[in-house]
Formats: C-alpha cells, sequence, structure tokens
C-alpha cells in the first residue's frame, strides 16, 4: 500500500501533464495496437487505456494497482500506436516513464531482484561479459554439449518458449573472433563518406556475422567505417524495463565515444538500438550539458538501409536465385526511425527476388526486446498471427532488420516447422547478393 | 451501485470472465472520444449473444441499474460516457459478419463489426457500403447505426440511416423484437428501424443488423480546386449541384485549416488562398470522365484560381492528403480539440463560413472549419486547452452562437456526432418544446424506468438562446 503512494506520488511528479492531456481518445490507435487485438478487444490492453490509466493515477482517480501495473507491462513497446495518432502523442516517452517509476518502487522478489541486477548491472553494459557470456554459448554449441543436452531431451525442463529459443540461437563466433575486432575499415570503392559505426552489444558478440555483413556493405558502397572501441551497449533493454538510470550512463558513454569523431553519420543495423539512440536526446532532455550533446549525436543516427540507398547501393544490379521474399518490419525501426521504404526498395532491386509484402508487415512480432521471454503466452499468439501472415505470401525466405525479430522470426518458423523457409537480416540477403552476382560474372571475366 | 446479489446474477449469465468490476476495468470504460467527459461505470459486462443481453437488460429494469451500449467509444457527443454509473456493454464477442447476401445485396452483421472490416468483406464480392465515418477504422456498425453515422460519401450516398433495412434490437423490459427485413417495400406498421437508428442507446439495444450494399462503382476520379474568396468556393458548390451533377466527395477547407495543415505536412498548398475544395466522382468510367470535366469547367467558371485533376492514383492520394490531415493538423496546435459539427442547407455554406469566422473573432478563440461542403455538414473546430478555464468558456460561448446560427440559417446543430450529453442543452433549440415532448412521449413508452442510457438526448435544462432568430 506505501508503494502504491508513492508510485502515485512519482507518477504526479514525473508524468508528463501535456502529452498525457494532449490524447483526445479518439481511439485511431486501437486498430494498430497487437495486444488490444490479441486480448480480444480490451481497452485496458489499447494504448488509449493505458494513457488513460496513467492519467487516472496521475489525477487520483485510481491507485497504481496490480491491474494497472499489468496493463503496462503487457505492453510491447511496439510503438505502432504513434504514427497514426492524429495529436502525435509519444506514448512510448510515457510508457518508459512510467514503468520506470513502477520498476524503481516496486519490491521484486529476491530472485527477479538478483536477475535485474545481474542482466542490466553486470552484463550488457559490459562488452567483455557480452563476449564471455557469448563465447559460453560457443563452448555448448561445438563442444558437444549442445548435441548431448538435445539428446538426453534435458531442454525439457525449461518451458516450451525457452526450449524452442535454444534451438534458434544463431551459431555464435569464438572468443578470439570476438577479440579482434576491427576500429577502423576503408572503403573499396571511391570514397563516398566516412561513417561511424555502431556495433552494439548483442550485435557484436551473438550476431557478429550481421555486423560484419553491414561493414562489408558499407565498404561497397564507399564508406569509410571509424569503429569506436570504447562505445558500449545502447541501453535499450534498460530503458523499456524501467532501468532509466542506467540507460542515461550508458548514453552519455555512447555520444563521448562518437562525438569526436569527424564523420557524416553513426549507422546503425539493429532497429530497436537504432531507435533508443536517436531519442537520446529525449532521455538526457533535463540535463542542460547533455542534451545539447545529445542533439547533435542524434541527428547523425541512420539506418544502414538509409545509407545504402543514398549511395546508390540498390542501382547496381544485384542477383539471387529466383526466390519469394517478404519483409517483416522492425518496429522500432519503422515507427521511430521512421524507415521502412529502404529496406523494401532494397530487396525489390535484387533480380532474382520476387518480392511479396505480406498482411500487416508493420504489426509487431512479439519479440520486443525480451518480451518473449518475459510474456510469452501473448508474444506467442502475436507470433502466431504473424506466421500466419507470412505463410499467406509463400516467400521462403523472411527478411527483418533487427536481432529480436530475426530470433522471433526463426522462432515462428521452428514452430510452424517450416522446413524450406529462412530468416535472414537484410544486410545478411544483400551480401548474399552481392556474393552471388561476382560468381555469375566471374566466368565472364576470366574468358573476357 | 450493483448489489452483491445483481453481481452474481450478471456473472451467471456471462460468466466471471465476461463481468469486470475492477478499478482499471472500469476506468477505460469511463470515457469517449469527447474532451473533458469522464465518469465511472459501476461494472463493464461483455455479453455473448442475444439471449444474454435479454437477461442482463431483464435485471437491469429490476433493479433500475442504467445501460450504456459501447462501441470502440469513438463518439463526439459523450453518447457513451457513463454519466449516472451503471453498466457499460460491450460487443466484444458479438462482432461476427453473419451473412452476405448476393442475391439480395445485403449484409447481415452483430454489433461489434468494425466498420471497415465490414466495408473490404463486401468490397471482395465487388459490392458496396458507402458510410465512411472518419473513425471507420476502429469504429463499429452498432456505434454507427446508434448515431446515424455520416462521412465523407454522405452527399452522393447517404448516411448510416439509408442502408439500414432491419435489425434486432432488446427492449428495456428484456424483450427481443425484429423490424424491417430485406425489403425494398415494406409498410407493415409503424418504421421502427429508422426509429432505433441514430436512438443513442435510449431507446433499446441492437444486437444484429442488416445491411443494404449496392455494386461497386467502377472508377474513381479525384480533383482540388483553389479559391480566393469563400463565395466562389461557395457558389462552385451551388453550381456543380445546378448541374445536376452529384459527386462523391465535395470536401471544404478554409484559410485558417489551410494555413495549420501547411505549416503541418508542408505539401506546398497556397496558405493564400481562401478556401480548398476536394471533389470527387465515382460511377462508369465515361460518366466519372464526363462529369470531372464539366466540374473542372464549372469551378473556373466561378473564379477558381487553380483546378487540379490527378492523373494518377498517387496524385489523388496526395491530394485528399490536406484533408485528410486537417483533423492532425489541428490537433497537434493545443492539448484539447473540439470538434463540432453545425450543419446548414447546401446554399448557406458561405453564409455559415463566414458567420464562424466572425463569432471566432468575437470571442477571441481559434477556430478552423473544414468539412462535408456537398452535404453542408460543416466541423468548425477549436484547438484549445481545458486547463486554461477562462478560454474554454469563451469558446463554449462560440460554439452556442455558431449553433444558434446554424439554426437561424435553417440547419442544425449537429450534422452526424449525435446529441449525446453534449449537444443536450441545445436540442430544444432545434426541435422546440413541442418536439422534445413528442421525443419524451416515445423515450417513456419504451423505457418507462429509464435504465437505457439516461442523461443522454434530453437535458436536465435547455441554454438560454443566445440568438433569438428563425
Amino acid at each position: 500500500m506505501k508503494n502504491e503512494q508513492l508510485i502515485q506520488q512519482q507518477f504526479q511528479a514525473r508524468m508528463n501533464e501535456d502529452e498525457l492531456l494532449n490524447c483526445m481518445r479518439c481511439g485511431f490507435c486501437l486498430p494498430t495496437c497487437p495486444t488490444y487485438i490479441e486480448s480480444g478487444f480490451q481497452e485496458s490492453h489499447s494504448p488509449r487505456g493505458r494513457i488513460a490509466l496513467m492519467k487516472a493515477v496521475v489525477d487520483g482517480l485510481i491507485e497504481p494497482d496490480e491491474d494497472v501495473e499489468r496493463s503496462l507491462q503487457l505492453c510491447l513497446g511496439c510503438r505502432a500506436c504513434e504514427p497514426v495518432c492524429p495529436s502525435g502523442v509519444r506514448y512510448g516517452h510515457l510508457l518508459e516513464e512510467a514503468r520506470d517509476i513502477i520498476a524503481q518502487h516496486k519490491t521484486y522478489s529476491p530472485i527477479v531482484r538478483f536477475i535485474r541486477h545481474i542482466v542490466f548491472k553486470q552484463l550488457f553494459p559490459h562488452p567483455k561479459r557480452m563476449r564471455m557470456l557469448t563465447a559460453l554459448i560457443g563452448f555448448y554449441q561445438r563442444s558437444g554439449l549442445q548435441a548431448l543436452v538435445r539428446k538426453l531431451g534435458l531442454l525439457r525442463v525449461l518451458p516450451n518458449h525457452l526450449a524452442m529459443m535454444e534451438k534458434v540461437l544463431p551459431n555464435v563466433p569464438t572468443w578470439k573472433q570476438m577479440n579482434e575486432r576491427p576500429t577502423h575499415i576503408e572503403a573499396e570503392t571511391k570514397r563516398k563518406k566516412r561513417v561511424a559505426f555502431f556495433s552494439g552489444c548483442l550485435m557484436d558478440t551473438m550476431f557478429m556475422d550481421t555486423n560484419d555483413a553491414t561493414m562489408k556493405l558499407l565498404q561497397l558502397a564507399g564508406c569509410d567505417i571509424v569503429i569506436p572501441p570504447t562505445q558500449t551497449c545502447c541501453g535499450a533493454l534498460h530503458g523499456h524495463s524501467g532501468e532509466k538510470a542506467d540507460a542515461k550512463t550508458l548514453a552519455k558513454q555512447n555520444i563521448e565515444a562518437f562525438e569526436a569523431l569527424d564523420v557524416d553519420y553513426i549507422v546503425t543495423n539493429a532497429g530497436g538500438c537504432g531507435a533508443f539512440l536517436i531519442e537520446y536526446d529525449h532521455l538526457l532532455k533535463d540535463d542542460p550539458i547533455w542534451a545539447e550533446r545529445a542533439k547533435s549525436f542524434v541527428a547523425k543516427i541512420k539506418d544502414v538501409s538509409v545509407i545504402l540507398v543514398e549511395l546508390g547501393f540498390h542501382l547496381e544490379g544485384w542477383r539471387l536465385p529466383e526466390q519469394i521474399v517478404t519483409y517483416q518490419d522492425s518496429c522500432h525501426l519503422r515507427n521511430v526511425m521512421k524507415t521502412a521504404n529502404e529496406p523494401r526498395l532494397l530487396l525489390q532491386s535484387i533480380s532474382g527476388v520476387e518480392f511479396r509484402e505480406m498482411k500487416d508487415a508493420d504489426r509487431c512480432c512479439g519479440s520486443a526486446g525480451i518480451y518473449n521471454i518475459i510474456e510469452p503466452d501473448m508474444s506467442m499468439q502475436v507470433l502466431d498471427y504473424k506466421m500466419a501472415q507470412v505463410k499467406q505470401t509463400k516467400a521462403t525466405t523472411i527478411v527483418t532488420a533487427n536481432p529480436g525479430c530475426l530470433l522471433q522470426m526463426k522462432l515462428g518458423i521452428e514452430r510452424e516447422g517450416l522446413t524450406n523457409v529462412r530468416a535472414v537480416h537484410l544486410v545478411e540477403l544483400l551480401l548474399e547478393a552481392v556474393e552471388a552476382t561476382k560468381e555469375a560474372n566471374e566466368p565472364v571475366k576470366q574468358t573476357g | 451501485m450493483i448489489t452483491e446479489q445483481v453481481k452474481r446474477q450478471f456473472i451467471q449469465i456471462v460468466g466471471a470472465e465476461n463481468y469486470d468490476d475492477s478499478k482499471a476495468g472500469r476506468l477505460v470504460y469511463s470515457y469517449d472520444a469527447t474532451p473533458n467527459f469522464q465518469s465511472l461505470p459501476d461494472a463493464v459486462i461483455a455479453p455473448r449473444n442475444t439471449k444474454e443481453v435479454s437477461e442482463i437488460v431483464k435485471i437491469c429494469n429490476e433493479h433500475r441499474i442504467p445501460i450504456v451500449p459501447r462501441g470502440s467509444g469513438t463518439n463526439l457527443c459523450a453518447g457513451t460516457c457513463p454519466t449516472e454509473g451503471g453498466i457499460v456493454i460491450i460487443f466484444k464477442h458479438m462482432n461476427r459478419i453473419l451473412e452476405i447476401d448476393e442475391e439480395n445485396l445485403t449484409v447481415t452483421v452483430q454489433p461489434g463489426v468494425i466498420t471497415l472490416d465490414l466495408i473490404q468483406a463486401v468490397e471482395a464480392k465487388g459490392l458496396f457500403y458507402p458510410p465512411d465515418p472518419s473513425s471507420m477504422k476502429i469504429s463499429t456498425i452498432g456505434g454507427n447505426i446508434n448515431e446515424n453515422s455520416g462521412g465523407l460519401r454522405g452527399l452522393k450516398y447517404g448516411v448510416t440511416r439509408d442502408y439500414v433495412m432491419a435489425l434486432e434490437v432488446v427492449l428495456a423490459n428484456g424483450d427481443i423484437i425484429r423490424t424491417g427485413g430485406k425489403l425494398a417495400k415494406d409498410v407493415a406498421g409503424y418504421d421502427l428501424t429508422r426509429l432505433f437508428v441514430g436512438s443513442e442507446g435510449t431507446l433499446g439495444i441492437i444486437t444484429e443488423a442488416t445491411l443494404k450494399l449496392i455494386p461497386m462503382p467502377e472508377t474513381k476520379k479525384t480533383m482540388l480546386a483553389l479559391y480566393e474568396d469563400l463565395e466562389a468556393a461557395a457558389r462552385s458548390v451551388s453550381a456543380i449541384i445546378a448541374n445536376k451533377i452529384i459527386p462523391t466527395t465535395l470536401e471544404f477547407l478554409d484559410q485558417p485549416t489551410l494555413q495549420v495543415v501547411e505549416s503541418f505536412v508542408n505539401i506546398g498548398l497556397p496558405t493564400d488562398v481562401k478556401a480548398v475544395l476536394l471533389i470527387e466522382q465515382d460511377g462508369p468510367k465515361e460518366v466519372v470522365e464526363r462529369d470531372m470535366k464539366a466540374m473542372a469547367r464549372i469551378c473556373r467558371e466561378q473564379h477558381a484560381i487553380s483546378v487540379q485533376v490527378a492523373k494518377t492514383e498517387e496524385e489523388a492520394n496526395n491530394l485528399r492528403t490536406a484533408r485528410r490531415s486537417a483533423l492532425s493538423a489541428l490537433a497537434r496546435l493545443k492539448p484539447t480539440t473540439i470538434l463540432e459539427d453545425a450543419t446548414v442547407p447546401r446554399s448557406q455554406i458561405a453564409n455559415m463560413v463566414k458567420a464562424i469566422n466572425d463569432i471566432a473573432k468575437k470571442y477571441n478563440v481559434n477556430i478552423c472549419t473544414f468539412g462535408h461542403a456537398g452535404d453542408g455538414n460543416l466541423h468548425p473546430t477549436c484547438p484549445t486547452d481545458v486547463r486554461d478555464k477562462d478560454e474554454l468558456h469563451r469558446v463554449e460561448q462560440a460554439f452556442e452562437d455558431i449553433f444558434a446560427k446554424a439554426i437561424e440559417l435553417g440547419g442544425t446543430i449537429t450534422g452526424e456526432h449525435g446529441v449525446g450529453v453534449m449537444k443536450a442543452p441545445y436540442l430544444e433549440w432545434k426541435l422546440g418544446k413541442e418536439g422534445i415532448a413528442a421525443m419524451q412521449a416515445i423515450k417513456r413508452a419504451l423505457d418507462p424506468n429509464n435504465i437505457m442510457n439516461p442523461g443522454k438526448v434530453f437535458a436536465k435544462s435547455t441554454r438560454k438562446r443566445v440568438v433569438v432568430t428563425r
């Protein structure tokens, strides 16, 4: 009870009243909200309902009881409600603030407290520890342990969705590979731009191949690339889970790592990270010194697909063996970074690719950071709808632009037992096209 | 108040999972899209079929518990705000399209069907359901029928009322009645179908509806005409109709709206023009082309400074952007957006717009007007802030003047949003004492205990008329 009062006070002190009032309750957000739809049209699981609940707590109309908390927790944070909002309410910011207030005043069970501490404070902010963890996974995958565990069916002790998650993890790089990361790469063609690359925490360990493919493409497109080694995790995970203070610390470290570099852009290849980076100015808005520095940082953030299109990468006649391809938007890439056309343009430019738009490609896949681990039921319900739309397109390649979405699509493929369908990151497919095109051209060169 | 015993009865009918009296559960059904109205219901109930609705109503009637049937809560007259408590009935389980009858050209639906889902389902069969309220992506058919919703296509195709052929209604005593049928001609008794359309949930609960469909028009074209004076735009509207052309869409934006829209979307709209008309026609290709040519000529004759006909669908979409962005652009100006729908005969549009601008000046408030010029249905919209009590009071006064002016010009206080709580104090201006008395007689006959959406339509007291002319 005491906690509820504290939370209520914090709501009154910290929630942006203008933003709350800005919601005119027109309901235009409802049809875009996955949890509203999947909960069987429950207003309490819609953006309008959640804003009304936040406002009611501020107004003292209701207490922040467990139903209120449940409503805020079940939100995917996909922010599909924002582009359709006539008033331009920044729902994501409201949600982040509310979740932070609740998380900071909540008494978690000792085990949850321990896990949160490890994940948010001991693991993600420390690149070396991320590499160590990934190396452990690598050991598990390569030593024969994985095969043994699977054979003995030991994974059955895990909840179903976690057991399946184990299956779809990518083959991770070795300790050595992770420790030999470049800090500077030169363009392979005429230099057109100088960019910095945000390598991320998970992306530079578990998804290192995707990072390598990204840099390769940037090189081909004519970019000199700087990869400052002092950069760190973007803090999205922290920000979305009510650990805003930690997110701010990480943000400052990243701004410091990049601001002295003389670059045209800071390139990202994960919608989730990019969207968080691009809102550092909001995150640090109350800090007069950092707010300005954040603004110049934010102005340079661009997704790799945008840079590639800007540099005309899609005009170079890439080819792939014939296949049907569909694209699953990364919610944060689309709704926050406003990047939706470029990935499609790049895919459509590859000859041999038949691009088929799936219905509701802009609806969340249910991955949503760590949502699929903490809210498996809703996440899988959202995923099942997504996979039904994928199947309609008859695509054999599902392309995404964010690691979380990629894993979720792989999980979807596994759940549906689709043996002839694969999921790849956009840059991987593009690199595949580059290689396929080169191979096809080589004999011509030899004879000619 | 719902006693423990009544609660048990409700749960027995719908199951515990469809009865919600938690604080959060009630809070999220305490409002609709109307600014400044909020009131908690005592419980929210989601019945699964007509029989359950009937049983719920019987209990409510016995215990005098108010009932508010609610679609998606997008209405703008506080019609679904449970101002007197009681229960809110939601139709999340009753949301199926029951039948598309291609021989009789009808569709039969449950009230919870989303309007756009219905439109898409019938369009897949080459059929057309024209009513298209701006909220159609989320509004429900049940809500549309109860509010008699309009839309952009109202001029040529009419409004929801013109498409409702038959209804299943649960009355306040729990009786289930069926009105109308799949019939073009039917004079068996009073036309109860029409009575229930637009009754705002005050006479009964609609649990099923059969709607009329028409064949899908073959093609559609779009154009935009710009004017240096309001009169010229208004004259164009009249001249188009006088030339016996009924376009599908004839939308209007005034200068204040244009300026706001342009600063929001930056699509190169001239902000020095006084008015813009967005005109669309659909039908057989030859007819559409002939009409578009004629309308372009008429607009030029009436001194449009520019007439632009879209050559491609993409261009058409761009032209529609201006009109479509109007609400967003206005809503972003200030925290509160008050969107009204005073309506006048088509011939009075110019007078009405001029009057609105004068009234805005008089009270020193910002009012932008856009709307459906073809059918005289205007949307004077005021961006304001509910926290600014002084301004809010002036806004209220301005709208009172606007309602009075609309009636003076032979119009009405609301064209498509409904009366609800918001317009109830002004209803008598439009209907007169005798008109209100006649409606109240109907209300009392069908709902003697006043449980059906009480406090709506009929006000406790009428506003003093500001302008006494007619």
